[in-house]
């Protein structure tokens, strides 16, 4: 599969990520990304009949852990370096009318 | 008295003989930052009071009977670790403002250990980077040329060790971060095994990739450091659970017999003759010391560029969704309502190479093309660990250049991402496999810029590898050559 990104593939991927890029950056990262995506089709030239895809460096499996509390409560702590907060809550613009 | 040019072991017998105290030993060190940050750029964060305060922790400790190997001596950290009380920006605009809350398990080891950090090193933004140009705290300059880049995205902490502003540092390496600055300074850096360190409280990039390790002067120095940074971390869900090893158990071993094996897509098209020069003298010198050369093939590594920049951007993607201006980092100023907020805050805190990575994940995980991208990568990422695994039945260790060229200037590749990328080409198939890789300085090229060998071992063979690269420093002198001008 060859393919090549429009500017509205690019738009529609950075709406996708929540990144704003304007209408002259759009023309830029277009480039950029087709270039890299040459790149990247050189694999699509591999036969990968039977093999399984690999997620990890190594074949992990996730440890368990009891349902149990581990952590000391740091809230003050960790709300001391966010934007904007109240009693206790993150604030952001309202949601729900 | 003069001890920056000293390695991690000449400092632990100086402190030990009471020669000299933690505190005038940060105080040495930090009066050198101040002397040459201001041409490197190596350091984003410098705080003398608070290194100065842990360093008086330190001779206190020293004073009440502790005798920790490394009790007492500075190092340099990263800026991808989090660092309690410490600014911690991991090279971004995003992150300006982020004064961490809590230490990453590899810096909570350095502090049980009573070692004083000097600062907060420079690195490409977010780790994505391969000649720390993408600092939106500008540009590191490498000590050998100041026209040159060190390499990245480690490339404050390889820097401040090649100026010799730092005894030792912190590195990370998703793609060659580490191994990739290391050879470009003329310093020693070792990628450990996937696992091996935790990546509790370390900025995510890439998950399955990401791993800490150690740069300093020499393999011995680096084993010294695995045996503070390496072990379990059950807040880390990949960390593996091992007993504890003494990374220096194997330094003195002899050569003899050491079967080392030649993958000859390394020694193809694209090493330039300068680097291969020394690599093939750097190989001569191990048949020297007994060692056998054997030709291997590492048939799917040319393809590990490509599958690398499906799944790194990928999970980056992924895991960079975090910064959206609500709990920490930056926030935009005007927004109407909670979609403005984030894509406003985003645009503004991430740099171009960041967001490009970020648009290339959003892409090859979306619908449509997440098989023919993702998976197709994540299969071609399983051939390449076999390849390796094939190679490993004939041979201890496999060797070749770390980089296909000596430190390229600054400016040179920063306007073409593809190029960029390729100067990681025989770093980034060992993090796809998982396997532990380091770099050791080996001669300099026709531009007087120094040249790395790479060594690669089979999974946890990290004692093996450093006695491999300790055997090469004592009958070579590459890795106490230092920058003049420092």
């Amino acid at each position: 599969m060859s393919m090549s990104l429009s500017i509205q593939d690019i738009q529609r991927i950075a709406r996708l990520a929540r990144i704003r890029v304007s209408d002259t950056e759009a023309g830029a990262t277009q480039q950029q990304l087709n270039g890299i995506f040459t790149l990247v089709e050189q694999m699509q030239a591999v036969d990968t009949t039977g093999i399984a895809p690999m997620a990890h460096a190594r074949d992990v499996f996730q440890r368990l852990r009891a349902d149990a509390v581990s952590e000391t409560d740091q809230r003050d702590a960790f709300q001391s370096v966010a934007p904007q907060t109240e009693a206790g809550l993150y604030l952001v613009p309202r949601v729900i009318e | 008295m003069s001890t920056h040019t000293n390695t991690l072991s000449q400092l632990a017998a100086r402190l030990t003989a009471g020669e000299v105290s933690s505190v005038e030993l940060c105080q040495d060190y930090l009066a050198r930052i101040a002397a040459h940050n201001p041409t490197l750029n190596a350091f984003i964060t410098v705080d003398a009071e608070r290194t100065l305060a842990e360093a008086r922790l330190a001779d206190a400790r020293r004073a009440a009977g502790e005798t920790g190997a490394l009790l007492g001596i500075p190092i340099a950290h990263k800026d991808i670790f989090c660092t309690e009380g410490w600014l911690t920006t991991c090279g971004s605009k995003m992150l300006g403002n982020f004064v961490s809350p809590y230490d990453a398990h590899v810096i909570s080891q350095f502090k049980a250990a009573g070692m004083p950090s000097l600062g907060k090193t420079n690195m490409d933004e977010f780790a994505m980077g391969s000649s720390n140009e993408t600092s939106f705290y500008g540009a590191v300059k490498n000590p050998w040329d100041t026209a040159a880049v060190p390499g990245g995205s480690s490339g404050g902490s390889a820097a401040a060790v090649a100026a010799r502003l730092a005894p030792a540092a912190t590195g990370t390496d998703t793609g060659g971060s580490i191994r990739q600055p290391a050879a470009l300074t003329g310093i020693t850096g070792l990628k450990p095994t996937y696992g091996v360190c935790s990546r509790y409280g370390m900025i995510a990039f890439a998950s399955s990739l990401d791993q800490a390790g150690p740069m300093a002067q020499t393999a011995e120095d680096c084993a010294l450091l695995m045996n503070v940074m390496a072990g379990f971390d059950r807040r880390d869900s990949t960390s593996l659970e091992r007993p504890a090893e003494d990374y220096r158990r194997d330094l003195n071993q002899p050569l003899k017999g050491l079967r080392v094996g030649l993958p000859k897509e390394f020694f193809a098209a694209g090493m330039a003759p300068d680097v291969a020069a020394n690599i093939e003298a750097a190989l001569d010198e191990y048949r020297q010391l007994g060692a056998t050369t054997i030709a291997v093939s590492l048939p799917n590594s040319g393809l590990s560029v490509p599958v690398y920049y499906v799944l790194a951007p990928a999970e980056a993607s992924s895991n960079l969704s975090r910064f959206d201006g609500v709990r920490y980092g930056h926030r935009t100023a005007e927004y109407a309502d909670l979609t403005e907020m984030y894509e406003k805050s985003r645009a503004e805190g991430f740099g171009a190479e960041v967001k490009r990575r970020i648009l290339i994940g959003a892409y090859v995980l979306s619908h449509g093309y997440y098989d023919a991208y993702y998976i197709q990568a994540q299969k071609i990422r399983r051939l390449i660990a076999n390849d390796f695994a094939a190679a490993f039945k004939v041979c201890d260790v496999i060797m070749g250049p770390t980089a296909p060229t000596t430190a390229f200037n600054l400016g040179e590749k920063s306007d073409d991402p593809v190029q960029m990328y390729l100067s990681d080409i025989y770093t980034i198939a060992v993090n796809l496999a998982g396997l532990p890789g380091m770099s050791v300085p080996c001669g300099f090229g026709s531009n007087g810029r120094p040249v790395g060998l790479q060594i690669i071992g089979d999974y946890f063979a990290e004692a093996k590898m450093l006695n491999v690269a300790h055997q090469y420093q004592l009958a070579t002198d590459w890795h106490i050559r230092a920058p003049k001008g420092f």
